[in-house]
């Protein structure tokens, strides 16, 4: 914008001095041509002699738009439209000028040159300027006003160049967050008028295929791996569930079988899981989201899960719990699930664990806080990563994928996970975004795990 | 009962078929998809357990075309794809449940019961009152007897004792008691039902003989007369 203002204004200035130089160039010709005309008829052997010539001139020239003075030597004016010798100054380039005053009162500037006719006599033949004046005060204001228009034209073109350039940018930059929150098959906008942005959006597009195809790829690995891995281990699952119903083994035998069933369990629930996580990460879910009545997920929790804390002694209270949101409801459930059932797992009988909720900051966040051992702030990143497990839980069985598994969830819609001091005890929040009905969309920084300052009190 | 079993790995078929003859069902097994089909569409079987790959025509397809051509027996889809969605696909399709590979033998016979039973149930008239000895529950005061007594359960109480009612004399697994009790599908780091179970327990079998409410080990819990 500035740049074409700028220019605009360069160009018209440079058109405006060349105009002025022209009118006075042409100005100066027509006394110059004027001159060259009275010298060469007054010269010309037998011709009619200077005082003629002039008077000839006066009488063509009604008007007096050119005007003319014979002088003597000693300044006495001889023959002449001009009354006296007019006071003026003379410049370096040999031009007099000076100014008359007309009938209406009017000062009228003259410009003018003294031709030296002969050892006698001088002449001085003067053109009124003010019809140069006039013509340069319309062109400047046809400068000034042409000047103005580009200007305004210039703003205005700017204005909606970087408008639709804004727009366009923005699309693409809304695209692209929607398919970080997860929607793969999102695609930048083309409007089919192969500009740069036409261009950029196909290149983009190009790529995010090729991307989409890699992780088809590896999808159909991991759902290979799943059905290579998990058949096999039914079958074995199903031997030894078979061998242990024989009537005829011995009920030693039988525990041991069991215990190994139990083991097999495990096994399958961790492979479960780390293929729930992945397959949460890639964001396959979409087709499941529903609208979240938030504040009847987290009573069904609490009820679920507080008739597990009364077992250990643990009371779960309840607090403020109310909002919407849109989002996979298992999934959710899901996490708060894992929440609860980590804090009363780590948590001393006796101690409180609060199920909560909050809406600010355009956020809605799930709270769990606990009164056990909390996790050192330095840890508070890790225990987020898949089988990392404290120093503090090491007597507590686990899998290490509990939080692993919530922060994929948090961040599958545009959430995050944070921890925080309880003082004593943990602070969970698991931050979800309030998404209107067009699903995941405004996720610029989400799937970053900030381990948070303490909380306050 | 007379199951079709169309499953394609001779491992989890023989593990499958082994344990429904032991349970006294008849058994015919097929291991590929487009024979499955035609046997499925004879009609002769009162279930059918389909796995989800199979060679030749997939296990959702075989639902879909029965179900297109009018064949309502009970199906059960066995699946190594055991994600929720995946669920909502086979259901969709027109299965009657879903079973995600590993699977306890357990847990598919007590849903392979529960959905053979169904449409039994919803062809009666509709049922407003359960009884099972001493015990009696009406369905639409919500309200609670057991040896002339009243009992006062909680909403969620009444819910999962209504379930086992409903499925006296069957074994109800954990995973069925949350999807149909609390209506939602997860995978609990604890086992969450059994303390709701045992709180069940103190109020319908605390202070009553017989106990109705039975563990059923390896499976799950059954609400009969006798154990």
């Amino acid at each position: 914008m500035g740049i074409f203002g700028s220019s605009a204004l360069i160009l018209v200035g440079y058109i405006y001095w060349q105009t002025n130089g022209y009118l006075e160039q042409q100005t100066n010709a027509t006394i110059s041509a004027e001159i060259r005309g009275l010298t060469e008829q007054f010269r010309q052997p037998g011709g009619p002699g200077i005082e003629a010539v002039i008077r000839d001139r006066i009488t063509r020239d009604p008007s007096r738009s050119t005007l003319y003075l014979l002088l003597t030597a000693d300044q006495r004016p001889v023959l002449g439209n001009l009354a006296a010798w007019p006071p003026g100054q003379l410049d370096a380039d040999g031009w007099y000028r000076f100014t008359l005053v007309d009938q209406q009162g009017r000062r009228v500037p003259f410009q003018g040159q003294i031709l030296q006719v002969s050892k006698d006599y001088r002449l001085l033949v003067a053109k009124e300027q003010s019809n140069l004046e006039a013509t340069r005060q319309l062109i400047n204001r046809v400068y000034i006003l042409t000047l103005a228009i580009g200007l305004l034209l210039a703003l205005f073109g700017g204005i909606v160049l970087s408008s639709s350039v804004t727009r366009r940018v923005d699309a693409i930059n809304r695209t692209s967050r929607e398919i970080m929150a997860g929607r793969l098959q999102r695609r930048m906008p083309v409007r089919g008028i192969n500009d740069e942005f036409d261009q950029l959006a196909d290149n983009l597009n190009a790529m995010l295929d090729r991307i989409d195809s890699l992780i088809d790829s590896v999808r159909a690995v991991t759902d290979n791996i799943a059905h290579d891995l998990r058949t096999p281990l039914t079958r074995l699952r199903g031997r030894l569930e078979s061998l242990a119903l024989q009537p005829e083994i011995s009920e030693a035998v039988r525990n041991e079988l069991n215990a190994t069933i139990t083991d097999a369990d495990h096994l399958l629930a961790t492979f479960r899981a780390l293929l729930r996580i992945a397959r949460i990460e890639s964001g396959t879910h979409d087709e499941a989201w529903t609208d979240i009545d938030l504040g009847a997920l987290l009573h069904d929790a609490w009820e679920l899960y507080h008739a597990v804390g009364e077992e250990k002694e643990i009371t779960v209270h309840l607090g403020a719990a109310a909002g919407r949101m849109r989002g996979d409801r298992d999934l959710i459930f899901q996490a708060v699930s894992n929440l609860l059932d980590n804090a009363i797992k780590y948590s001393p009988s006796g101690s409180d664990v609060r199920l909560e909720m909050r809406d600010e900051d355009g956020h809605l966040t799930i709270i769990v806080s606990d009164q056990g051992p909390g996790v050192p702030e330095a840890e508070r990143g890790k225990v987020l990563d898949r089988f990392y497990r404290t120093a503090t839980v090491t007597g507590i069985p686990g899998s290490g994928l509990g939080l692993s598994l919530v922060n994929a969830i948090a961040r599958h819609h545009g959430g995050q996970l944070v921890l925080a001091d309880n003082a004593p005890g943990l602070r969970v929040m698991l931050e979800l975004p309030k998404t209107d009905s067009a699903g995941p969309a405004s996720v610029p920084e989400a799937g970053l795990i900030r381990a948070a300052r303490p909380a306050h009190h | 009962m007379r199951i079709l079993v169309i499953e394609d790995d001779p491992g989890v078929a023989s593990f499958i078929i082994g344990g429904l003859r032991e349970s006294g069902h008849t058994v015919d097994h097929c291991a590929d998809g487009k024979d499955g089909q035609f046997l499925a569409g004879s009609g002769n079987y009162d279930a059918l357990i389909i796995d989800r790959m199979l060679p030749g025509i997939d296990g959702l397809s075989i639902v879909q075309t029965l179900r297109a051509a009018g064949n309502t027996t009970p199906t059960l889809i066995l699946s190594a794809l055991g994600e929720v969605d995946d669920k909502v696909k086979g259901l969709r399709a027109g299965a009657d449940d879903y079973i995600g590979k590993p699977f306890a033998f357990a847990e598919l016979m007590a849903r392979l019961e529960a959905i053979a039973r169904r449409p039994v149930r919803e062809g009666g008239e509709t049922v407003t009152e359960v009884q099972v000895a001493d015990l009696h529950v009406d369905l639409l005061s919500r309200a609670v007897h057991r040896a002339g007594k009243e009992i006062d359960l909680q909403p969620r109480e009444f819910r999962l004792l209504e379930y086992l009612m409903r499925n006296r004399d069957q074994v109800v697994t954990r995973t069925m008691l949350l999807e149909n009790v609390w209506d939602y599908h997860f995978d609990p780091q604890t086992n969450v039902i059994d303390f709701h179970i045992s709180r069940l327990r103190r109020k319908v079998d605390k202070d009553f003989d017989p106990p109705l409410i039975h563990t059923v080990r390896g499976a799950g819990y059954k609400l009969s007369e006798s154990p």
